[in-house]
């Protein structure tokens, strides 16, 4: 897409700025992956695996082939290059060879002239599978054969387990580990498979160069790391392959890893025409990765007067078949386990295994929504055992600059925690509605199930606290480029992933505050014109698009200075402070750093129970979130909004459900996601406390609204109901007493 | 066989393959791609037209059953330029994020302010209850629908 | 795949005798999830949309005819709904607005889910259908129609044409269980009507047996009629809810009902 500044006098940082693509995206013109269309486009379909976890005996694709309107059947044998990627380890297969580890595995390619003949021909394919015993619960997954025997994620400096199955073990110990306290509390806690259910499935176009390269047109997250992943398993140079950002409907972390990028460039490179690949909605929530199911073993340890003494976890996620970023996920759910509170004791012990399940790997949020659901349930119950407001009792503990983290990282910069805290706190609750009202304002909705009966109110608070930009020594950069013009006017290229966060604004109000011109034009996010951007994700691309834009800026500046005028093209590449691995054994930093970062978020929630029937209203939400400076507010508010619907849907429906390693609800008929009737108004307040290592101040926002709002809708539903609920999501069964919670 | 029907004003005839829903004839046949397949299973409402003025989800009419009918896509409703209220409404709420769903709800909220002028708050969102978003949590989608309904 | 659209429902039914094997569809809610997700391949496809007499709802000697081609938008609203407040109740708990303006009483007939909306308020109501074929027509009570998980008694030959109601006017509801406030299939429902003329209770729930099932009660056995319901059902564990829970349900919604139709 590309995108020109006309407004003169606004869109400067700061400013709130309606989008620049809102105009074609409300005409229904504005280009997704999926509207892509070329001249003698082909269809592509990939036959999946019915198996979750069987050894490939045979493919015959002989039949598939000879079918009316079909150009090409291509299986493992046809993957020229490497024939496996991945995000962390080349662990996955481009096409499943001898067996397949997952329900959903892509086996085979079909290229054809119409959608339906794709599929005819797919369905023509022969696979003789053997079924093999499933590894489904992780936590026997430590006990069972292995799924990669090869063990590809030992020997890249984590701690080497000798568990079978253990995609990463690893174990922060701060303190004294044994430290007692007067009171202590316990619980286990479990969260469940969570799906990004982005509105725009995966798709993308593939078109032959003609001379043994290829164009991809995507949906994607990070352009230039998509196409590294591919080159290889293609045979080709990367710049024989370029990477172009197709319109992104959503990515929430579902777009990191691959999804038909290799397949449509295997089609298209073997027909020498272009091919497009849409996911179907089935095939969409097959085919990505989710965030990651959890179950939590926790012990938290306090003062008399409410200090915390030592926290103790022990965090179990359940990776699926392949590795995706399973490991960094297990660093930052053990990194932000204990929550932005202040403990000079702890035993964080995180594991992420394979299994036969979905794979998983980012969502919003990566890790740390998992055990900010735990944390703050035990944080609740350390209140009410020490008769101390939760409030009071998150304020007594708040982290502050200058305090050490359990990583033995000292914070540094912005992190205003208690500001936080009381700014949400601060904000009026809406006093409890009146009866009669229309069913729709009660829980169970639409349903008409009750008129008041059963309804009881609860109100919720919880804190949480991420990580902002990669960590652990991963090396993050952002590449922008301007070209001044002589007229003026500028020209920005920045490969950042417009994935409807609103990247593309940041960037365009940087430049125009930078050069001090409204006539600055974005050009199209490409592999091919610019260097990486790094990926739009942990909450980081407001950040690191920001910088290198702003250098890239005013380098241009300087050069045209320098120059005396004419035209000027400058690229810079931006880097947020380094950071360093944490040690393997201690999980203990070994440099100044691990984590870049950090922001909070505090929520109030006030819902509606159904305590008879289980059904559930939420009523109103109040947060409060650190965010550094805000660079378009209105930007902001929606992204604390949509953030915050979305670990709503997480602690009140939203759950891929599989039985055996099979999903059983891939669809948006059983998927559930909120509707318009399901969310609350939420009132939200910015807490501005610039961070210093930021390009204006500016921290990524994304996070951590869907951080807490989980866990303070589970703790408005527990004051509703008086039941411990530990787990997420919520089921209608535990609140009426028919499960065990 | 062969589909006639009136989209936004124009007649058009085309080509399709009995299967076909009227999602798949406007985007693939007809190249009025404005229509988002997002679910195919009259879930989430991204497909969302007027069909004889009627709000349907596209993926669940068979192409064949538009034959000889009207169809108002996302892309008949502004004036060149011109967006209509409610798109612009969109725009100047901060209610499009991603935008897949965008279209979708801008035709179904043209439709609720057909009937209903000046809905309240609850009639927004049970008129909207067939339109998921998965990135603005609605709370600017609601302020443009009270934007669109008083300009 | 061909798609033939008939103007009448003489066609219609010639149709139906000529092509046993094609699927036939009014508003395409389900039909079109089966196509597009590739679950169906029927030889040929009908298209009812045409064929004006299955349109609508009249009234016939005190009865009403509510046309296989009722939508529930259509059950929702006017004279209609005041005849059977349960069916507009149940009508607004249908999907979407989308799927309200398509969906029809027919279809829902046609697919025989148990967790078919419609057919509560139905069977509470002692609907009888109406089904046509070329050798004429037969009128099947829809306790007797409904005969199994997506199963009726329709022959391959016939259509579903009307739905025959004589409204008992007695205070009446429907409620629907699911674990979102809008766009879910149910969990389990429930019709009550508290029949005052001829002193019973009959209550119909979906979602909780292989069909929708219907009990009754003289009026005086309010207390235990709850009971009665949630014994009734024989409900299993899903991907959308337990058994358990279903029984639990149905027993809270019958209690609810019951204070609100006898208030």
């Amino acid at each position: 897409m590309s995108a020109t500044a006309t407004t003169p006098g606004v869109g400067r940082v700061g400013d709130s700025v309606p989008r620049l693509d809102g105009p074609p995206k409300v005409k229904g013109e504005f280009a997704y992956a999926s509207d892509l269309q070329a001249a003698g486009m082909l269809w592509g379909h990939t036959l999946r695996s019915p198996h979750p976890h069987a050894r490939i005996v045979e493919i015959d694709v002989s039949a598939a082939l000879t079918m009316s309107g079909v150009h090409a059947v291509l299986t493992h044998d046809d993957v020229p290059g490497q024939k496996t990627y991945g995000l962390e380890f080349a662990d996955q297969p481009v096409l499943a060879h001898d067996r397949v580890r997952y329900f959903g595995e892509a086996v085979a390619l079909v290229a054809a002239e119409h959608p339906e003949q794709a599929r005819r021909a797919a369905e023509a394919i022969r696979v003789v599978y053997e079924e093999l015993p499933v590894v489904s619960d992780m936590e026997r997954a430590t006990e069972m054969e292995p799924l990669h025997p090869e063990r590809p994620t030992m020997g890249h400096g984590y701690r080497d387990d000798p568990r079978p199955n253990v995609v990463r073990h690893m174990v922060i110990r701060h303190g004294d580990p044994d430290a007692q306290g007067d009171v202590s509390v316990t619980g286990v806690y479990e969260v469940g498979i969570q799906d990004q259910a982005f509105l725009g499935p995966e798709s993308g176009l593939a078109v032959p160069d003609g001379e043994g390269g290829v164009d991809i047109y995507v949906a994607t997250q990070w352009l230039h790391v998509d196409r590294d992943q591919v080159a290889p398993c293609l045979g080709l140079d990367p710049e024989q392959v370029r990477i172009h950002l197709a319109g992104v409907g959503g990515a929430f972390g579902g777009r990191e890893d691959l999804s038909m990028q290799i397949h449509g460039a295997l089609l298209a490179l073997h027909t020498s025409r272009p091919v497009k690949i849409v996911y179907n909605r089935e095939e969409s929530f097959v085919g990505h990765i989710h965030r990651h199911p959890a179950r939590m073993w926790c012990e938290h340890r306090a003062t008399r007067d409410g200090r915390l003494v030592n926290v103790r976890m022990r965090i179990l996620l359940d990776g699926g078949a392949y590795a995706s970023s399973s490991t960094a996920v297990a660093s930052n759910a053990a990194s932000f386990a204990v929550g932005p509170y202040r403990v000079d004791n702890a035993l964080i012990e995180a594991t992420a295994v394979y299994t036969n399940n979905p794979p998983c790997g980012a969502m919003r949020g990566f890790g740390a929504v998992q055990t900010c659901f735990a944390a703050e349930a035990q944080m609740d119950l350390l209140a009410a055992e020490l008769g101390i407001d939760p409030v009071d009792l998150r304020l007594l503990n708040a982290l502050a600059p200058g305090d050490v983290l359990p990583t033995g990282q000292v914070v540094e910069g912005s992190c205003p925690v208690a500001e936080t805290i009381r700014a949400a706190a601060a904000i009026p609750v809406p006093p409890a509605e009146e009866l009669p009202r229309d069913p729709i304002r009660l829980p169970g909705g639409a349903g008409n199930t009750t008129r008041g009966e059963g309804v009881r109110r609860g109100v919720g608070f919880a804190v949480g606290f991420k990580n902002i930009c990669y960590s652990e020594g991963f090396d993050d950069s952002c590449a922008a480029r301007v070209v001044l013009r002589a007229d003026g006017s500028a020209e920005v290229h920045c490969a950042a992933a417009e994935v409807g966060q609103g990247v593309t604004g940041v960037i365009l109000q940087v430049a125009r505050t930078e050069l001090g011109t409204d006539a600055v034009t974005l050009m199209p996010h490409t592999t091919s014109t610019v260097g990486s951007a790094g990926s739009a994700s942990a909450s980081r691309m407001t950040w690191m698009a920001a910088g290198a834009v702003r250098d890239a800026c005013r380098a241009a500046l300087e050069q045209r200075e320098r120059s005396g005028g004419g035209e000027v093209d400058v690229e810079r590449v931006h880097r947020h402070p380094r950071t360093t691995p944490l040690d393997p054994e201690s999980g203990q930093v070994t440099g100044e750093r691990a984590h870049v970062a950090f922001a909070c978020a505090a929520m109030r929630v006030v819902a509606e129970v159904d305590v008879e029937l289980g059904l559930t209203r939420v009523v109103w939400v109040g947060t409060a979130q650190d965010v550094g400076r805000a660079i378009n507010p209105i930007a902001l508010e929606g992204q604390i909004e949509g953030g915050t619907a979305q670990g709503i849907g997480l602690a009140l429906m939203e759950e891929i459900q599989t039985r055996d390693g099979r999903i059983t609800n891939a669809s948006f008929t059983d998927y559930l996601i909120p509707t318009a009737l399901d969310m609350p108004p939420v009132e939200s307040v910015l807490v501005e406390v610039p961070e210093p290592a930021a390009p204006y101040g500016a921290k990524g926002v994304g996070e951590p609204p869907t951080v807490v709002s989980t866990a303070a809708v589970a703790a408005a539903l527990r004051a509703a109901t008086g039941k411990p609920l530990r787990r997420v999501p919520v089921r209608p069964d535990e609140i009426v007493g028919l499960a065990l919670s | 066989m062969k589909i006639a029907l009136t989209v936004n004003g124009e007649c058009r005839e085309t080509e399709a393959w009995g299967g076909e829903s009227l999602l798949y004839v406007l985007r693939e046949r007809l190249g009025l791609l404005g229509s988002k397949n997002a679910c195919e299973q009259g879930e989430c409402g991204s497909c969302s037209v007027l069909l004889d003025g009627v709000l349907v989800c596209a993926c669940l009419v068979l192409g064949a059953q538009a034959d000889g009918h009207v169809v108002t896509t996302v892309e008949g409703l502004a004036d060149g330029d011109r967006l209509h209220r409610v798109q612009e409404a969109y725009v100047q709420a901060g209610a499009v994020q991603c935008g897949f769903c965008t279209p979708g709800l801008v035709v179904a909220t043209v439709d609720l302010l057909e009937s209903n002028p000046s809905p309240s708050d609850d009639e927004i969102r049970e008129a909207l209850s067939g339109n998921l978003c998965r990135c603005t949590g609605y709370a600017k989608i609601f302020d443009a629908v009270h934007r669109a309904a008083m300009s | 795949m061909d798609v033939v659209t008939p103007r009448t429902l003489d066609e219609a039914l010639c149709l139906k005798a000529e092509l046993p094997q094609a699927r036939f569809l009014q508003g395409g809610t389900d039909v079109l999830v089966e196509l597009n997700f590739d679950r169906s391949r029927p030889p040929a496809l009908v298209n009812l949309n045409e064929v004006a007499e299955l349109r609508g709802w009249s009234r016939e000697n005190g009865a009403l005819l509510l046309g296989a081609g009722l939508t529930y938008a259509e059950a929702m609203r006017g004279a209609l709904a005041d005849e059977m407040p349960a069916l507009a109740e149940a009508s607004r708990t249908v999907g979407s607005p989308q799927i309200r303006n398509r969906g029809t009483i027919g279809g829902n007939l046609g697919t025989a889910s148990p967790a078919g909306d419609a057919l509560p308020p139905l069977l509470a109501e002692g609907a009888v259908v109406l089904v046509a074929s070329v050798r004429g027509e037969r009128r099947i009570p829809l306790d007797a129609f409904l005969v199994g998980v997506k199963r009726n008694v329709l022959e391959p030959d016939e259509i579903i044409v009307s739905v025959r109601v004589e409204p008992s006017r007695a205070p009446q509801t429907f409620m629907k269980v699911g674990p979102r406030n809008a766009m879910v299939i149910s969990v389990c429902s429930l019709a009550l009507h508290a029949d005052l003329a001829r002193g019973e209770l009959r209550a119909a729930f979906g979602s909780a047996a292989p069909t929708v099932r219907l009990v009754s009660a003289p009026l005086d056995a309010r207390e235990s009629f709850p009971d009665l319901v949630a014994g009734a059902a024989s409900p299993i564990d899903d991907v959308r809810g337990t058994a358990a829970y279903r029984r639990h349900a149905l027993r809270v919604l019958a209690g609810r009902a019951l204070e609100r139709c006898l208030a």
